[in-house]
């Protein structure tokens, strides 16, 4: 179709889209030619990333968990890793290739990237310890909670419910304080040099 | 009224603090005649009587310095790291609904992205007629259009899910700002491109090293987005994505991409990390929400707060605060001063706009009695804002997102304000 608009811009080059156009959908979409093994996997991710995300994926203090986690998704304290909530693979390849490692982003090959991912279907128990990883086999894995997610229903369950007419007088009897944040006290002041309170 | 006070008490280092902030409150009370001169009347001071700075000494200005504990504060137990972090806007400290460009709280992924404008593109790509590439020059050649609209971070009140935790309304309610944008309506930069009857989703991405993408569906794109270039009249700040950010208003600050590069179209979404990992929301069965995009309407009272006591004691008082709605304009907000037993309607002012925030007010005679404060949006749809306990029925404690709960403070006596759950 023509152009309707004010003739700003130029075509964009193939080698151009070729060069920033590095998003993967999870029908593969988007996917290198490439592959890469576990054992591969772990030597890359041993050298790039497991100073955050530890040997097994297990994280280094507060950095992301990545393995682990399976069945925890009704508890009080869920752990959300790749293996025990992340719906798509395609996910964790684009992920890592568009962003990861943190402060050197967009460093890594295809092939890295497919052996990372590899190695961390292997830590999460979804493929054995000889599975590789191709651009080719990207669909065959299947995550465990690719069901686990549902589009926004909050039209049905909440807006009719929490719309209508309000209590204004005698909405009750009496109030009691359950919960207190200065009992908890985590909130930064000046002793902890980070913030001040105006109080 | 009855407030009975369970569990253990407040520490002494609260109290301290509490305590010292009391000795104004003996002062107040009604109008008396003064003992003695005010020296802050009959004694000369120096701006009295010496020159003051010539205009060529703030060519950028700042604020007074008495004023300098009007600043964003973060949580550093928050976030792993403070590149991939937030912090809070100072909401206690502001009025009005505008909020100064330096006050906006900032939420990077691969911290803020220094991008030199010359060497800035937007490319169009995907399922388009004509992929396009635009230099900011093309972008300032676009008819523009302004509008006010908040941002609010999906995650903003995401700590209080479990109970009462920040003390103070910056903390609790701070990953918001609202405030004028300048840009073009994101449907004439696509139509540049020509957007093909297939292309149902876009994907913005930002510049930055987090190269944060997430998939809009076409129908929002082409309502309301806009490509912004200036915030409250100014470029923005490279914090908030200099030289050029999208505008996605009334849904999470999450998807109001950064430093934006890269439009591709789509037949489909995406599922990216920011719409898969983050930014779905898991109720307790263990299933989660995917792409809940709309902020609810939602207030919280600003003043008093933890961080802004009552310091003049008893009598004329001022209580004011923010509301907004991603589905709309809020035409009423309700407030409470004795948890909830009586509720009355605030008095709305200044501009009321679709998902931008809105100013109320309720002035009252305190009688120096504890309170229990809270406030109550309406939107425009007729939406009323829950309860924390309403929302956790539906979504039990796990969401981490969307939290637009009532807040309650708790006033003491003394005037000092803290962050608490009631019945």
């Amino acid at each position: 179709a023509e152009s309707a608009g004010f003739g700003l811009g130029r075509p964009a080059l193939e080698v151009e889209v070729a060069a920033w156009d590095i998003d993967i959908r999870p029908d593969g979409q988007g996917l290198p030619a490439g592959s890469g093994d576990v054992w591969t996997g772990e030597e890359v991710y041993v050298e790039n990333c497991a100073m955050c995300h530890g040997d097994f994926g297990e994280a280094v203090g507060r950095w992301p968990v990545l393995a682990g986690g399976w069945d925890t998704l009704e508890r009080q304290d869920p752990v959300k890793t790749i293996g025990s909530y992340w719906p798509y693979l395609s996910t964790v390849y684009d992920y890592i290739n568009r962003a990861m490692p943190f402060g050197n982003a967009q460093s890594l090959e295809p092939d890295e990237i497919y052996a990372i991912t590899a190695y961390l279907l292997y830590l999460n128990n979804i493929v054995e310890d000889d599975f590789e990883l191709s651009n080719e086999t990207f669909l065959d894995v299947e995550m465990p909670n690719a069901d686990g997610f549902f589009p926004d229903d909050r039209a049905d369950t909440e807006l009719v419910a929490f719309s209508g007419e309000v209590c204004m007088e005698r909405c009750k009897d009496s109030v009691e304080i359950t919960m207190r944040a200065a009992v908890l006290d985590v909130t930064p002041d000046s002793e902890d040099g980070a913030a001040t309170e105006a109080v | 009224m009855v407030i009975q006070v369970k569990g253990a008490k407040p520490s002494r280092r609260n109290f301290l603090k509490a305590a010292a902030a009391a000795p104004l409150a003996a002062a107040a009370g009604s109008r008396a005649f003064a003992q003695d001169a005010d020296p802050a009347i009959v004694n000369k001071q120096p701006w009295n009587q010496y020159l003051g700075d010539g205009v060529d000494a703030r060519p950028y200005g700042m604020p007074s310095k008495f004023e300098s504990d009007v600043v964003r504060r973060d949580v550093p137990w928050l976030t792993a790291d403070p590149v991939s972090s937030v912090n809070f806007t100072p909401l206690h400290e502001l009025d009005g609904i505008i909020t100064p460009n330096g006050l906006c709280f900032e939420r990077h992924h691969a911290g803020i992205a220094e991008v030199d404008p010359a060497e800035h593109r937007l490319m169009i790509n995907g399922l388009v007629d004509n992929p396009v590439v635009f230099t900011m020059e093309d972008l300032m050649r676009f008819p523009r259009e302004n509008h006010v609209y908040f941002l609010e971070c999906a995650a903003n009140s995401g700590m209080e899910w479990a109970g009462a935790q920040l003390n103070g309304c910056q903390y609790t309610h701070g990953m918001i700002h609202n405030v004028m944008y300048t840009g073009v309506p994101l449907r004439l930069i696509l139509a540049e491109a020509g957007v093909k009857t297939s292309g149902k989703w876009i994907l913005p991405e930002g510049a930055d090293a987090s190269g944060m993408t997430r998939s809009i569906p076409m129908e929002k794109a082409m309502d309301d987005c806009l490509v912004a270039f200036k915030m409250n009249g100014e470029a923005l700040r490279p914090e908030q994505g200099y030289p050029v950010r999208l505008v996605v208003p009334g849904w999470e600050g999450n998807m109001w991409v950064k430093w934006l590069r890269r439009i591709e179209v789509g037949d489909q979404p995406w599922h990216h990390r920011e719409e898969t990992s983050k930014y779905t929301d898991l109720l307790e069965n263990g299933q989660a929400r995917r792409f809940t995009w709309e902020m609810d309407a939602k207030s919280v009272i600003t003043n008093p707060s933890p961080q802004a006591p009552i310091t003049h004691g008893p009598g004329s008082t001022v209580l004011t605060g923010v509301a907004w709605s991603g589905r709309g304009s809020i035409p009423r907000v309700d407030v409470t001063i004795d948890g909830g037993m009586t509720w009355h309607q605030a008095r709305m002012s200044g501009p009321s706009m679709d998902k931008s925030m809105h100013r109320f007010y309720y002035e009252f005679d305190w009688d120096g009695s504890p309170l229990l404060l809270q406030s109550r949006a309406h939107d425009s749809t007729g939406y009323v804002q829950p309860t924390k306990n309403m929302l956790r029925k539906v979504r039990g404690e796990n969401s981490i997102y969307h939290n637009n709960g009532i807040q309650t403070w708790y006033v003491t006596e003394e005037g000092t304000a803290e962050n608490v759950e009631i019945s």
